[in-house]
């Protein structure tokens, strides 16, 4: 990950407004953009790389520099950008960013959305971005007034002269601060003077989501588009040999019949009769060397891997040599398997590909990467490619993957129309980049205190950075397979956490928390084996392990006084408390549960998060509530099963999602830290599978050591 | 070819008879907001009314709602301010908004026969309408400022004493 410098530009817009952005790269670079920029913009041309753009007529338009997948992107940026900006709120339109590298999150480097980064990410950057273009209209009247820019201040939408009484409404100044070069230094206001920042804020696209005009990628619809539906081959890696496809071709509404490397296309007038004739495909597989794998076969892989590949991810003091007598030393095996995404959009792109370029219209969390892809597929540049980023029905991670926008490039390319590509259920489900599978033992020797003296966690599983950014990957540990593990904050003297990259090859990629989906689960849960067998109270036991007035203390004992934990509870319920630090928030939960008809049910859910400053703090609410959901789905019913090769699951019958009769209440508090915001789309899911695994195993004494829960 | 109503219009489609609903809606009729999530009733995304009752339009072959009255989510009020819709908006209850449109159908379908549903009711009624976000809690308070909506003619927001 390089972090670049950026540069702040502004410029004149069409019709003499003002633009504000900055331009990534090398300064000499930013300023021939600027140089260019203003014949393009004479020519009517359109600035993409402005976050906002102010226009004499009082109109302006805030650029959307994240995907908007349900997390908010698209109130919470314009939130940073109008605070210092001091704009009214709701005074503005938004579109979203086109493909362009000066949209690239700083805190990933790239123009991607996930990591939980849009605000921890954008936090600096946009508010400059408001602040700058404040200075500027302030400037501007200050020429004007011929009195020093010092005596000016702001009420939002309006430059005001205090000494004087004279004011000005911003799109009045737009046309004068256009040829004002933009502030040097850039001063953002402190926090007690924030009007925006801090406020629970509405969602700006509520109303077009509830109405059906809301455009996913599945609405995208371009004169002249096939809809394709693609019989992919059901093992990993698996060719097509050959196909006869007459049947399909005669079928009602069928206009083509593309053969892909791994599976054939059909492609019609509308999505359901291609789906049809691809029934009528008679197909012949080459299913590679995958088509015997099945979920003994990749266990046995992890189990004779796990130590004979391990590599240190961390070690402390003595490490393993650490571990004491047996009678003093636990050991348990834990295991997690494969995950799918199911977002509620199935994957989907369509795509025009003609000689004068490519466009995409697509629901992404990476746009430059489908930018690229469609390039290189296309035989074009990357500047010939336009990207229109949809809104997302969902993303939680399968939304980084291309392998949507790849068919539906081919396909148009092929067919010499645009294609529109749509997954069925089946095929989201079968044909996903999966949570990894992973296999962990552990095994901890208590001291005299009940404290542990030694901890040991040798983790096997498949590699996500191995296939996405092989660099990642130092000393043969992926940081993703061992975050949440190697790095627990507990104080133990002797620590060894080691990392074993056994990929069985069902593909693998970012999945909501990515590692600590299941990292926290196993430390949390083992953790709670230890304070068990210590007899120690549980959240007690976690407080003797954590460094004093540590933000991990902080959620720990907020969430506990908000649970009444130690209290007593209704017949047949029982609390567990969970506590994670990722993507730089904390975050614990006590989740409180019963057993019904033997199954467990989980009533409530307490949580406490530390995410520094919460710009929405709606939305913070929000994203709990999802990240929640999300992670009681996977702990509950979550596995890919692997037969002959195939993932066995095709729908919702057999990979269950949470429905609302099984959802839990949910309690928040926002811890307020005052630290610079953390993530939250991804931080409330990492606890939230211990801490109900914690709560079943102190109503039933037994540990849950595999996830989905099964209570057998 | 079927003969029905869509959000009032009349219209005629040259479709094979058991072409699901939803994809006659979305690919000929050209309406988008009713969504594709599964395609065999799994999900709820797809749902409209039928006559008023909350269907799952994909698995409703197109004959079998010939001269029916169908009404889709941009159906359901002129200016989106069905009082379920307003609600929604209050109770900031959509995420990604890609199960919405179907959610919103059925809680309209639902207090078009029960105004006043309880926990349990809204349960039976909405459990079928998946949403992967967890927008749920916030579904559930959207319909009982719906209800009080409806109830009391005014804007929903709860009353304190």
């Amino acid at each position: 990950m390089t972090t670049r410098r950026q540069f702040l530009k502004a410029s004149a817009a069409v019709g003499g407004g003002l633009l504000v952005g900055f331009r990534l790269g090398a300064p000499e670079t930013a300023m021939a953009a600027e140089g260019g920029d203003g014949s393009s913009e004479a020519a009517g041309g359109f600035q993409p790389n402005a976050w906002v753009e102010m226009h004499p007529d009082g109109r302006t338009m805030l650029t959307i520099s994240g995907s908007e997948m349900g997390q908010g992107a698209m109130t919470v940026i314009p939130m940073m950008i109008a605070e210092e900006l001091d704009l009214p709120w709701g005074a503005f339109d938004t579109r979203f960013a086109p493909a362009d590298e000066a949209y690239s999150n700083p805190a990933l480097g790239a123009q991607v959305t996930g990591g939980s980064a849009t605000v921890r990410g954008f936090y600096t950057t946009l508010r400059e971005v408001g602040a700058a273009t404040r200075e500027m209209l302030m400037q501007a009247a200050a020429n004007r007034w011929g009195v020093p820019l010092s005596e000016l201040r702001t009420e939002p939408g309006v430059v005001l002269h205090v000494a004087t009484g004279r004011q000005a409404e911003y799109k009045t100044l737009v046309g004068d601060a256009a040829k004002l070069e933009p502030p040097e230094n850039v001063f953002t206001k402190d926090r007690a003077d924030f009007r925006i920042i801090g406020k629970p804020m509405k969602r700006l696209d509520s109303p077009q989501k509830v109405n059906g005009q809301a455009q996913f990628g599945m609405d995208a619809r371009p004169g002249n588009v096939l809809m394709a539906s693609v019989e992919r081959c059901p093992v990993f890696g698996g060719k097509l040999k050959s196909v006869q496809a007459g049947k399909a071709r005669k079928a009602a509404n069928v206009e083509d019949v593309i053969e892909l490397d791994y599976g054939v296309a059909v492609l019609a007038r509308d999505w359901w009769s291609a789906d049809q004739a691809r029934k009528k495909l008679w197909i012949e597989w080459d299913e590679g060397e995958l088509a015997d794998l099945d979920d003994e076969a990749i266990d046995a892989q992890f189990r004779a891997g796990v130590t004979k590949y391990a590599r240190p991810a961390r070690t402390e003091g003595r490490g393993a040599d650490a571990l004491g007598s047996e009678a003093n030393t636990l050991s348990a095996t834990y295991r997690v398997p494969y995950l799918a995404h199911t977002t509620m959009e199935p994957m989907n792109a369509t795509a025009s590909v003609t000689e004068a370029g490519v466009t995409v219209w697509v629901p992404t969390q990476a746009p430059g990467s489908v930018q690229q892809v469609a390039a290189e597929i296309a035989g074009v540049s990357p500047e010939q490619v336009t990207v229109h980023t949809t809104f997302l029905g969902g993303g939680f991670g399968r939304r980084f993957e291309t392998d949507f926008v790849r068919e539906a490039v081919t396909l148009s390319k092929q067919a010499g129309r645009p294609v529109k590509v749509i997954y069925s259920r089946p095929d989201d489900v079968q044909h996903d980049f999966y949570r990894p599978a992973a296999y962990n033992e552990l095994s901890a020797t208590l001291g005299d205190d009940g404290l542990p003296v030694a901890w040991v966690h040798r983790i096997a599983g498949p590699s996500i950075w191995s296939r996405v950014a092989p660099g990642m990957v130092k000393d043969g540990i992926d940081p993703a397979a061992v975050e949440g593990a190697a790095d627990h904050p507990y104080q133990i003297e002797n620590i060894a956490v080691s990392y074993a990259n056994v990929d069985p090859g069902i593909p693998v990629g970012f999945w909501r928390s990515v590692g600590h989906s299941h990292n926290a689960y196993i430390v949390e849960s083992f953790l709670d084996e230890l304070a068990r067998r210590a007899e120690i109270d549980p959240v007690e036991y976690r407080r003797r392990l954590l460094k004093d007035d540590s933000r991990h203390i902080g959620v720990l004992e907020r969430v506990a006084q908000m649970a009444g934990w130690g209290s007593d509870l209704p017949e047949g319920q029982a609390q567990g408390v969970a506590l994670a630090k990722s993507f730089g928030s904390y975050c614990a939960e006590v989740a409180q549960v019963s057993i019904e008809n033997g199954k467990p049910r989980v009533h409530k859910v307490f949580c406490a998060i530390d995410c520094g400053i919460a710009v929405n703090p709606a939305g913070v609410e929000r994203q709990i509530h999802s990240a929640i959901a999300y992670g009681l789905t996977a702990a509950l019913s979550g596995k890919i099963t692997i037969k002959n090769g195939r993932v066995q699951e095709q729908n919702f019958h057999n990979y269950p999602a949470l429905s609302i009769d099984q959802m839990p209440e949910v309690e928040i508090s926002i811890v307020d830290s005052g630290q610079p915001p953390g993530g939250v789309g991804e931080p409330p899911l990492p606890p939230l599978a211990p801490a109900v695994v914690n709560a079943l195993a102190a109503l039933t004494g037994k540990p849950v050591r595999s996830l989905p829960i099964d209570l057998g | 070819m079927a003969k029905l109503t869509i959000n009032g219009r009349s219209v005629s489609l040259e479709v094979a008879d058991d072409m699901p609903l939803l994809w006659a809606i979305r690919d000929y009729i050209g309406l988008t907001g009713t969504k594709f999530g599964c395609g065999t009733g799994l999900c709820g995304a797809c749902t409209v009314h039928v006559d008023g009752a909350a269907t799952r339009s994909c698995i409703t072959p197109i004959a079998s709602v010939d001269g029916s009255e169908v009404t889709t989510i941009e159906g359901l009020s002129s200016g989106g301010d069905h009082p379920v819709q307003l609600a929604w908006v209050a109770e900031d209850a959509p995420q990604c908004g890609y199960c919405q449109s179907g959610q919103i159908m059925q809680a309209a379908a639902l207090l078009a026969d029960n105004p006043d549903p309880s926990d349990a009711e809204i349960d039976t009624a909405m459990k079928g309408n998946l949403c992967r976000c967890g927008t749920y809690n916030q579904i559930r308070a959207a319909i009982k400022h719906a209800a009080r909506t409806d109830m009391a003619g005014n804007d929903g927001e709860e009353v304190s004493a």
